[in-house]
């Protein structure tokens, strides 16, 4: 029998995972407090429509149009939303551009704050103790088990995500693609190079 | 004055282990339930980011670290409805509750899209900023929640006592010392502070190497 309080309740649900997440969604079904067609909106959301092609839309619009670029440094939450992309976790967007002298990179080493509605949610190694502990103090040992390595001279900056700012890296536009347009350039614009642990690819 | 959620800087963690790029896959059913039903029961509105968060940080070390990412939400999220009212502990030992109406602050499918697409924006109204760009500040030292003690922050251990420059100044945010403790929203001005690496570290990987965080002024004094 449970006692009359428990400091950590969830200590009562069983102890496998799959077992407790079904003992907690039959219990918020049943009391009327989740709606199951609700979860499986959410999930349309994040398996089929919300992921990094988004982001790679802003970042290919920014390498073509200076225009829109300008806005990206002014505004970067109304920029992105003149291409529709808006929402949870993505209400304070800040776009941070990669040039000769700086690589950007983002962590968060808090929790695992992402910019949702650009990149969708978060890769595995993103949430990991791992990338969360070492980013911030060995960000070029993390990138080279990227395969990234950077040029001399370039310096690393790190944003650790501390607040409701969410950043998106703007990668540099690679060599020889100048002939591209947005979409053959989006193609080339990889989740992790927006997140800093990677580079865009090059074309074929 | 840590928690175990405070880990920036930590040795003995590992390797980095990339996935393949797009949208990621969940790689178990009961990972896709917990991020859904996380979402949905956030949307009943009985509270904030900040209190969702602080229920994270409030695990245990010993379950913070031996839960996988979504153990550590839906661990989070029965202490959370428990917290609330919205469950009991009952209810929780049986794995099952007698059929009820549904509650009138149900997130239905049909409101699914439209508010993650809208989000919750943190920017408020509220006092003037004390610092520009390019003025040197000093963090908070120790690290820690001065409105309650061992509370939420979001100034980590590996960042206070340092001196850094503002970078970027972003208005007014909501303060999450206050607001995951249900004492409002109190906004404060909020700012980026870029930290040269080898101060934080006693040495850089590369000279010049720079980490920023977004800090609230209250964690800053003028250095």
């Amino acid at each position: 029998m449970p006692h009359d309080h428990h400091e950590h309740p969830h200590s009562l649900l069983p102890s496998d995972p799959a077992l407790r997440v079904k003992a907690l969604e039959t219990i918020l079904t049943r009391k009327g407090l989740v709606d199951p067609a609700a979860l499986d909106a959410i999930l349309d959301t994040y398996e089929r429509k919300v992921g990094p092609h988004l982001g790679a839309q802003v970042v290919a619009r920014a390498w073509s149009d200076p225009a829109f670029l300008g806005e990206l440094r002014s505004d970067a939450s109304a920029a992105i939303a003149t291409l529709g992309i808006s929402g949870r976790q993505g209400e304070h967007v800040v776009a941070v551009e990669n040039t000769p002298e700086v690589h950007n990179m983002v962590v968060c080493t808090l929790c695992s704050c992402y910019p949702w509605p650009l990149l969708g949610i978060p890769p595995a190694w993103y949430k990991s103790d791992a990338y969360r502990a070492r980013a911030v103090r060995e960000p070029r040992k993390v990138l080279a088990e990227f395969g990234v390595t950077l040029p001399e001279g370039q310096k690393v900056r790190v944003w650790d995500s501390t607040a409701e700012v969410r950043y998106l890296v703007i990668p540099m536009r690679p060599a020889g693609t100048e002939g591209l347009g947005e979409a053959d350039l989006a193609a080339l614009v990889t989740r992790d190079s927006m997140i800093g642990t990677g580079l865009p690819g090059v074309p074929s | 004055m840590t928690r175990p959620h405070d880990m920036g800087g930590r040795y003995g963690d590992g390797p980095v282990l990339p996935e393949p790029q797009g949208i990621v896959p969940f790689d178990r059913d009961w990972h896709r339930s917990a991020l859904a039903l996380t979402l949905a029961a956030g949307g009943l509105g009985a509270w904030n980011i900040d209190t969702s968060r602080h229920a994270r940080e409030c695990l245990s070390p010993k379950d913070y670290a031996r839960f996988s990412y979504y153990e550590k939400w839906i661990a989070a999220l029965a202490d959370l409805l428990v917290a609330k009212g919205l469950l009991s502990e009952t209810e929780l030992a049986a794995g099952t509750a007698d059929p009820a109406p549904p509650h009138p602050g149900i997130f239905r499918a049909e409101a699914v899209a439209p508010a993650l697409a809208k989000g919750s924006p943190y920017a408020r109204d509220g006092r003037a900023a004390v610092f520009t760009i390019g003025d040197r500040v000093r963090t908070r030292l120790p690290a820690r929640n001065a409105l309650v003690d061992g509370g939420h922050t979001r100034l980590p251990s590996y960042a206070a006592g340092h001196v850094g420059a503002i970078v970027l100044c972003h208005g007014a945010h909501v303060f999450p010392d206050a607001n995951a403790h249900g004492l409002g929203e109190r906004p404060e001005p909020l700012y980026t502070v870029a930290f040269d690496a080898a101060a934080l570290w006693g040495k850089a990987e590369r000279a010049g190497d720079e980490v920023t965080l977004d800090l609230w002024e209250s964690y800053l004094e003028r250095a």
